[in-house]
């Protein structure tokens, strides 16, 4: 068995609006597997069904090769973890505190923690990086600071998969990056299954092994990255003029937006050719 | 289960031994004073057995004041936790079960109760109980149709609701015409007076197990304040968990509403002032919350009994007093 995710024909709805149209993929284990596609396409619905959050309408989801159904929500718990976008902070709880959360599905009735749990919490901590911030409060913290507080949390959840709602949006390009290496070296050093939904193709194209790309609820294409992140699935997908061309840091595409200022005045007014020989134009 | 490792079970006793003492302070101050005078020496001698005082006076501070003090503890207790559960489940640092509505539809179902000349308990009861859950009902199904319960709109279905249940508790003052109206209306500002040793017995045996049941939930509590749907990938039944924290508290603030009328914001003071010195862990929270809206119920009697010059005057006067402003701060502070 060496399939983390496996989703057939799986379709979701929020009342009469289909968000979630007949899907089918898996995930290997030990896979950073990066979902992509433009606003509205179905990414978070997506996550939540496989978080066991929202429940499908119809179609199998196995994960670690059982039926979705037949986990306990604690087993499910013990699997699976879940960094949201937002997690609210009104409540101002300790950075410690907020990880030490994650040994819930761990512990009994009131939580209360053994010697492991904070052995657990302490080596999430160190981990990810925010030992200096341990006992600082929640509300005290930057965006950046803030999501590895929650990476740590779902850390010490022991999963053997870890799910990400756009880690990386509304952080600066710093914590940007180190969140992502951050997900790599968990993947590379404990061989956790990452998922993670992105809206930036580029951070998708440097680190993920296999990208999903949806649009509409449907699937538009997976597999490798050079696969997926071609000029013609991107353009069908997000339907605005790109230019894609080599990375210098590897074989993998880069990806560039063009904003209509560089475009030609024949272009602008819509006169001639279509959007691809804007790109060959720019990149020559 | 070693309890020598567990740290929160430390601070839980730490806190609860803390909170005890301020408790017992404020019931021997409570025992003490009264309109028949101050009797600090009396208690003091009365209950560390050093020689009985006057049977006159040993009267008062046991047949008189001693329940009273029990029940203001109870109530005190009850509706701090009230409030802080409210304010863990529908994550918004203003529910409180008088602002919400949820005293307001308890005591129509009293009064409705009352009017039928029920017994106290479990008659009256369990019409307050049908009362708070219906207004209950009312204020998620409001709320819900905007961004799920989204802090100005609980707000202000509570309001609405409240205004709704006034409304109808002046109209069920109008149909009664005898002369028990006076005492509907004292009982109304939230009067401890009424009671004896037999009802405070009763009053407790009904809430302990309440209290008890919500202290077994007090951690999950903590993992409902990151969402519902992140409490659920933690492995929380959200949807019962709610279900019966939302019954049991309803259940409990109905109990006491039943008793001794509305007393307002007494759930938003000690939560607030207690998250404040120990953080938010409900299970350091819950204990202090008992123990401490305990104490604070006992002096805010106190006061409501020792202020007036002749007679007193009802105990929601000064919860209200106290209460309201904090609430407008608190309110100005969270629209920030």
């Amino acid at each position: 068995m060496t399939t983390a995710i496996d989703v057939t024909n799986l379709s979701y709805s929020y009342g009469a609006s289909k968000v979630l149209k007949d899907i089918s993929f898996s995930v290997q284990k030990g896979d950073f597997f990066i979902i992509i596609g433009p606003n509205g396409s179905g990414k978070t619905t997506l996550m939540k069904v496989i978080a066991g959050i929202a429940k499908p309408e119809n179609g199998r989801l196995n994960v670690m090769g059982l039926p979705l159904m037949n986990y306990a929500r604690k087993t499910l718990a013990r699997t699976v973890s879940f960094v949201p976008q937002m997690i609210p902070i009104e409540f101002p709880f300790t950075v410690t505190e907020m990880v030490m959360m994650g040994r819930a599905p761990h512990m009994g009735l009131l939580g209360l923690e053994q010697e492991k749990d904070l052995d657990i919490t302490h080596r999430s901590i160190d981990f990810t990086g925010i030992k200096h911030l341990a006992d600082r409060k929640l509300n005290q913290l930057s965006g950046g600071e803030r999501q590895r507080v929650f990476i740590a949390r779902a850390i010490c959840q022991e999963p053997q998969i870890i799910l990400l709602d756009e880690p990386t949006a509304s952080l600066d390009l710093a914590h940007q990056v180190r969140v992502m290496d951050l997900m790599e070296k968990l993947k590379e050093e404990k061989g956790i299954t990452i998922i993670m939904v992105s809206h930036d193709v580029n951070l998708a194209a440097m680190y993920g092994n296999s990208l999903l790309m949806l649009k509409a609820g449907q699937i538009v294409s997976m597999g490798q990255v050079n696969e997926v992140l071609t000029f013609k699935t991107l353009e069908n997908a997000y339907g605005c003029p790109l230019l894609i061309d080599e990375n210098p840091l590897g074989k993998f595409p880069r990806i560039t937006l063009v904003p209509q200022k560089f475009m030609s005045p024949d272009i602008r007014a819509g006169k001639s050719g279509n959007k691809k020989s804007i790109s060959r134009t720019i990149s020559k | 289960m070693n309890l020598k490792t567990s740290f929160i079970l430390k601070r839980l006793l730490a806190v609860s031994s803390f909170m005890l003492l301020l408790l017992l302070v404020s019931m021997f101050l409570g025992l003490s004073m009264g309109s028949a005078g101050n009797n600090l020496k009396a208690v003091w001698q009365s209950v560390f057995g050093a020689g009985r005082a006057e049977s006159i006076i040993d009267t008062i501070i046991w047949q008189i004041r001693f329940p009273r003090v029990i029940l203001a503890t109870l109530v005190g207790a009850t509706l701090s936790l009230g409030g802080l559960v409210f304010q863990a489940l529908l994550r918004n640092p203003l529910a409180e079960p008088y602002i919400l509505g949820i005293s307001g539809g308890a005591a129509v179902g009293a009064i409705i109760g009352i009017l039928m000349k029920l017994s106290r308990f479990p008659g009256v009861t369990m019409t307050a109980f049908a009362g708070s859950m219906a207004t209950l009902f009312l204020i998620l199904v409001i709320a819900s149709d905007q961004a799920v319960l989204k802090k100005d709109s609980l707000l202000l279905s509570g309001v609405m609701v409240n205004a709704f249940c006034s409304a109808i508790i002046m109209f069920l003052v109008s149909l009664a015409q005898d002369s028990s109206l006076h005492n509907i209306i004292f009982w109304l500002m939230g009067d401890l007076s009424m009671t004896d040793i037999k009802q405070v017995s009763m009053l407790a045996a009904t809430l302990i197990p309440c209290y008890v049941l919500i202290f077994w939930f007090s951690h999950k509590m903590n993992l409902l304040l990151m969402g519902k749907e992140m409490a659920q990938t933690m492995g929380v039944n959200v949807k019962y968990v709610t279900l019966i924290l939302l019954v049991v508290t309803s259940f409990m603030v109905s109990a006491t509403v039943s008793h001794c009328g509305l007393l307002g914001f007494v759930g938003l003071v000690m939560p607030h002032l207690l998250r404040l010195i120990f953080g938010p862990d409900h299970r350091v929270l819950v204990p202090a919350c008992l123990i401490g809206g305990g104490a604070y119920m006992v002096l805010c009697d106190l006061l409501a009994r020792v202020l007036p010059k002749e007679g007193e005057m009802p105990a929601g006067v000064i919860t209200a007093m106290i209460g309201a402003p904090l609430f407008i701060i608190l309110l100005r502070r969270s629209g920030r």
